[in-house]
């Protein structure tokens, strides 16, 4: 595995600190070039190709598998399956910690979901394997299978999401509906999505006595270390786990999955490195996905439109073997002032593959929920969405009476509708058409989503030469972390950013904590600014305390980094550079480590989230149905912005996504045998680039002292939320008929004409 | 995947003969082909790449006024052939409708009639599925269907044929040369693909070792140059299949419609021309009524196979519009978004 070599990216032009500056993606030229070593570009000598023979039913067993006919075919080595496989040293369906969730890593003959791995065939070429797979020719005893929102007897889930409780209570929900001159009560369905990162799972194991080299996509590696250590009874310090690109996770990488520590068995069990990369249809199954739900919102609303009650219901899956419930309803905690609110879940099993994390759960399938529910309530009470919106705008969280930490969202409604355009909307629907005839629709979302921190270490030095080093392994999903976590440690430390060894994606590096809920920015970030001040005040003090330097006797506090320099604060033409000051006291460099981790008095005190808002606007063909988005603009206050242009790039990710589940994205499951009937790129629909508008995208200033010491809340996930019900409620507006199915079909707008 | 053999024959009778085998198929570009082998559904003994054979890459005005394009055109090329969109300008437009730009650059003429469905049962190997494999039942007939076939579907086979290339073709009478053990002979495109009936197995007329050497469009097929089109309704706005598609294609003589000339996708096992609407529409002033009564006649023996009603009342809306569009004049220009609704800042019906 080569080191990241960042030298051959063109030199970047500064002007004042790195932070805030839009610098282009440093690993760009890399990318763009092909030498970005992803997972399943690596090779060691001696490798074979794994691969993996999945289930074609949903629920029963396999009786057999022809392991003759695969191990006779040129170029197989072994096949392994439950009756022969490496052992592990601990039970893998034993959850040992929340963080884990269990996976098919053959430990029997039961099939629990379509697509999941019943064995793996180990060959001397991709081929080989593949065909060998082929040979297998699994015969099942096979089970009815469940499938779909009513599969059995509904239950409510101890906890929802991350340890959320099922349900919220605040005011007297009843009492709010029972007094409201105004009552919307509507059910709208979303579907199951899958990640589909364009990078599959991957994996190149590589065994060398007790130690073992990893090279896999990772959005937590040290998790990853962790999982995989106590699976295969290792210590971790003998797992190195190499990450240093992901083409993307959105979640979907941030556990180890069941194939992956499947490559690790199958290397083990031939004694040579084994690369294991799933094919895009074994996405749909043992990676997980986001589950569908089936969410009623009940919204009542006095003669003022002022919010009396929100009662949001969702019922989701899981499956049938482990527990993730997709937090749908928590998304109406936060938004909007009624002075009753509950949120209250359900769920069902299925033969699916466990759901799990995608890219803003809970609060993408809430918000299109919300959003529409909410358009609906303004156009019962005669009143414009944006009206409606600022009429019940929270001032403190709704549901625990929380100040916010910081809350530009008027900002956020006030830029986006003025660049949008928004004052001219007409209330009615179906009023606007373009010169074509096409009717034309606007609509409005709030956007949100939590402020995160978790827990992060780094360790920063400054050498003799001048120049510094920031290692911390994180992970750089596509979002940019190689470049604006270096920003943050060349701020940190004083220097220019190409004079930053800045040192990411392996797992032999500090821990960065996982890229996830939007937090990673804020929580690596954190932990290289306070290694960077540890660093530099260790530097400090051996000039402070030397009575040859001119900073003799400033004290700490007194000192400012920059340009590789330290000043005296209080006179800046006393300063000497890092080199001088190391070179005089003899030493070649100097250390420190920093951590980063949320603050339970701001968390205890203060309701943290970001806010946006999303404005639509559609074309629908008046006779045909087909709808297309023709322009998008998003006004998002996210704290302090690190690198603009990285976030402008999250932000039109996120508000695609938004658009791609309110038109396009669905995985469709036969109802008889639970398999997943577009496991492609063909067929799973996300929007092409014809399908996207210009967006526009406005980062509303927003100074944040609470969430953490830099005030970053995170991008990565918040441009779903609004845009989803932006979409969707602007193609009502164009067409007057609401659908409350999404994705939304052509077949719903040809109701009318 | 299974091993195969692969020759690469130097003339058309070379690739006739090692054909012949039983598990031999032809390769083009195989932008289907790989596909189907990748996913275990096509298992093939030995591929015949034809993409080396000499002569089988021209577009040629023949001296009758028809036009004669080689089986290995791709798709881009005959599409971006200016001489071509000028004359047949709903075949271009239907062209640049289909696939992605690289698929094009890819795709044969000849390759491009022979594509299978896009059932997804059919592309699952775990499912059953009389076209891929004789006998076995239709697990389409009750299951994920709403993208299936509303005409001349049968119980044994639900599935569509996805080319929009071959709509408008049908439309305008191509006719395809083949070669095969016996000779030469020529068929009519719209003979070519089958309905299913009790066979469904069997998608073409071809027989097993036949080659598609040319297509033929004759020489009234360009005198609708000036009122053609083709539209597509789909689920995003490129690289999918047609929901449902229409071409239509107007000779308008003295402020009437001489001849007009009809054809759906999406809705049969073939490209399916609307004959009978056509004859409704022969010596009438181009109107919304004509244009609604022909779409009527057009789906007036439809019916849903599965939860794809919605697609008889899109097909004849489908149809009303390129009516509409057609009648209205081929443009100048082929648009940016070819075949899409919203292609066109002209024509559109204001309800």
């Amino acid at each position: 595995m080569p080191e990241l070599n960042l030298t051959s990216a063109p030199a970047h032009l500064r002007h004042g600190s790195n932070i805030g500056q839009p610098l282009t993606r440093r690993d760009g030229v890399l990318k763009v070039t092909g030498r970005a070593t992803y997972a399943a570009d690596n090779h060691p000598p001696g490798m074979l190709f794994a691969v993996m023979a999945v289930a074609s039913i949903a629920r029963g067993h396999v009786i057999s598998l022809d392991v003759a006919a695969a191990k006779r075919h040129p170029g197989v080595v072994d096949v392994m399956t439950p009756d022969h496989k490496p052992a592990l040293a601990i039970d893998p369906d034993i959850k040992t910690n929340p963080f884990v969730f269990r996976m098919e890593v053959l430990q029997s003959n039961e099939v629990r979901y379509a697509n999941q791995p019943i064995a793996v065939v180990i060959a001397e070429t991709l081929e080989a394997a593949t065909e060998g797979a082929a040979l297998l020719a699994p015969r099942y005893e096979t089970l009815p299978p469940l499938v779909g929102l009513d599969a059995g007897e509904s239950f409510v889930p101890p906890v929802v999401g991350v340890g959320n409780p099922a349900a919220h209570h605040h005011g007297d929900v009843e009492a709010g509906l029972a007094s409201a001159e105004k009552q919307i009560d509507a059910v709208y369905e979303t579907r199951p999505q899958y990640h589909n990162a364009m990078e599959p799972h991957a994996i190149v194991a590589h065994w060398d006595g007790d130690t073992l080299s990893i090279d896999t996509p990772s959005q937590a590696m040290v998790m990853a270390r962790a999982r995989v250590a106590e699976l295969f009874g290792l210590a971790p310090e003998k797992i190195h786990i190499r990450s240093p690109f992901l083409g993307g996770g959105f979640g979907s990488k941030g556990f180890l999955t069941g194939p992956q520590i499947l490559g690790l068995m199958a290397a083990k069990l031939v004694g040579r490195p084994v690369k294991l990369v799933l094919r895009r249809e074994q996405m749909y199954g043992p990676v997980g996905h986001r589950a569908p739900t089936r969410q009623r919102l009940r919204i009542g609303a006095n003669g003022e439109g002022r919010l009396t009650a929100l009662d949001h219901h969702a019922r989701t899956v899981s499956s049938t073997f482990d527990d993730f419930y997709e937090p749908a309803a928590d998304a109406s905690h936060t938004l909007y002032a009624a002075p009753a609110i509950r949120t209250t879940h359900d769920a069902v099993r299925v033969n699916t593959g466990t759901p799990l994390f995608m890219r803003a759960p809970g609060e993408a399938t809430g918000s299109i929920a919300l959003e529409s529910a909410i358009d609906e309530m303004a156009w019962a009470c005669s009143m414009d969405p944006l009206a409606f919106r600022l009429r019940n705008y929270a001032e403190v969280e709704p549901i625990t009476g929380k100040p916010f930490s910081s809350k530009a969202l008027r900002a956020c409604y006030e830029q986006g509708a003025a660049r949008f355009g928004w004052a001219k909307r007409p209330l009615p629907p179906r009023q606007m058409r373009d010169g074509a005839g096409l009717l034309v629709g606007w609509g409005m979302g709030t956007a949100t989503f939590p402020a995160l921190m978790f827990q992060a270490e780094a360790r920063a030095v400054i050498r003799r030469d001048g120049s510094g080093a920031m290692e911390i392994g994180a992970h750089d999903m596509g979002q940019g972390a190689w470049t604006a976590l270096a920003q943050i440690a060349a701020d940190e430390l004083g220097l220019d950013i190409d004079r930053v060894e800045f040192k990411a994606g392996s797992s032999d590096l500090p821990d960065a904590g996982i890229a996830g809920g939007s937090a990673h920015t804020a929580t690596a970030g954190a932990a290289i600014h306070s290694a960077g001040a540890a660093v530099i005040a260790k530097l400090a003090d051996l000039a402070t305390n030397d009575e040859r330097s001119p900073l003799f006797g400033a004290g700490n506090a007194g000192v400012v980094a920059r340009d590789g320099k330290l000043f005296r604060r209080d006179d800046e033409s006393r300063g000497e550079s890092y080199a001088e000051i190391l070179a005089r006291a003899g030493i070649s460099e100097v250390e420190a480590r920093g951590t980063g981790a949320p603050n339970p008095a701001a968390l205890e005190e203060f309701a943290m989230h970001a806010h946006g808002a999303v404005f639509a606007e559609v074309k629908v063909d008046p006779e045909l149905g087909q709808v297309r988005v023709t322009r998008m603009v998003g006004a998002f206050a996210a704290g302090r912005i690190v690198n603009p242009r990285m976030v402008q790039s999250q932000l039109f990710g996120g508000m695609i996504w938004g658009l791609s589940f309110a038109l396009h994205e669905e995985a469709i499951t036969d109802r008889r045998t639970g398999r997943i009937m577009n496991a492609n790129l063909g067929e799973y629909h996300i929007p092409v680039n014809a399908d996207v508008p210009p967006l526009d995208v406005i980062t509303v200033e927003e100074h944040d002292p609470h969430v953490n010491a830099l005030g970053i809340k995170g991008v990565g996930e918040i441009g779903i939320t609004g845009s989803a019900g932006a979409v969707a409620n602007a193609v009502w507006h164009a067409t007057g008929v609401r659908v409350r199915r999404f994705p939304i079909r052509i077949e719903e707008l040809l109701t009318q004409r | 995947m299974k091993p195969f053999d692969y020759v690469r024959p130097g003339t058309v009778a070379e690739a006739i003969a090692a054909a012949a085998q039983p598990g031999a198929v032809y390769l083009a570009a195989g932008t289907n082909l790989l596909d189907l082998m990748k996913g275990g559904v096509s298992r093939p003994n030995r591929l015949v790449d034809v993409t080396h054979l000499d002569g089988l890459d021209r577009i040629e005005r023949l001296a009758d006024g028809s036009l004669r394009v080689g089986a290995l055109v791709s798709n881009a090329d005959l599409a971006h052939d200016s001489e071509f969109a000028r004359s047949y300008p709903a075949v271009a437009e239907a062209l640049l409708s289909g696939a992605s730009a690289q698929l094009r650059n890819a795709a044969t003429v000849g390759g491009n009639l022979l594509q299978r469905t896009r059932c997804t049962y059919f592309y699952d190997t775990a499912s059953r599925c009389n076209k891929r494999e004789a006998g076995r039942g239709c697990n389409a007939r009750d299951g994920e269907n709403r993208s299936h076939a509303v005409l001349g579907w049968s119980e044994s086979c639900i599935a569509t044929h996805p080319s929009d290339f071959c709509v408008p073709l049908v439309a305008l009478d191509a006719v395809v040369e083949i070669e095969g053990r016996t000779g030469r002979r020529e068929i009519a495109l719209d003979e070519l693909h089958r309905l299913p009936g009790n066979t469904p197995e069997r998608d073409t007329a071809l027989e097993p070792d036949d080659l598609i050497i040319a297509l033929r469009l004759p020489p009234a097929a360009r005198s609708f140059a000036a009122h053609a089109r083709y539209l597509k309704v789909r689920e995003r706005t490129s690289y999918a299949f047609a929901v449902v598609s229409a071409a239509a294609a107007l000779r308008i003589e003295n402020g009437k419609i001489a001849e007009a000339r009809l054809a759906l996708g999406g809705v049969a096992a073939k490209p399916w021309r609307a004959r009978a609407a056509e004859d409704v529409l022969r010596s009438v002033a181009p109107t919304a009524d004509a244009f609604r009564d022909a779409a009527w006649r057009a789906l007036a023996d439809a019916k849903p196979s599965g939860d794809n009603a919605y697609k008889i009342e899109l097909a004849r809306r489908i149809l009303v519009r390129a009516l509409t569009l057609a009648a209205a004049g081929t443009p100048a220009r082929l648009p940016a978004l070819p075949a899409s609704p919203f292609a066109s800042t002209s024509g559109a019906v204001h309800a």
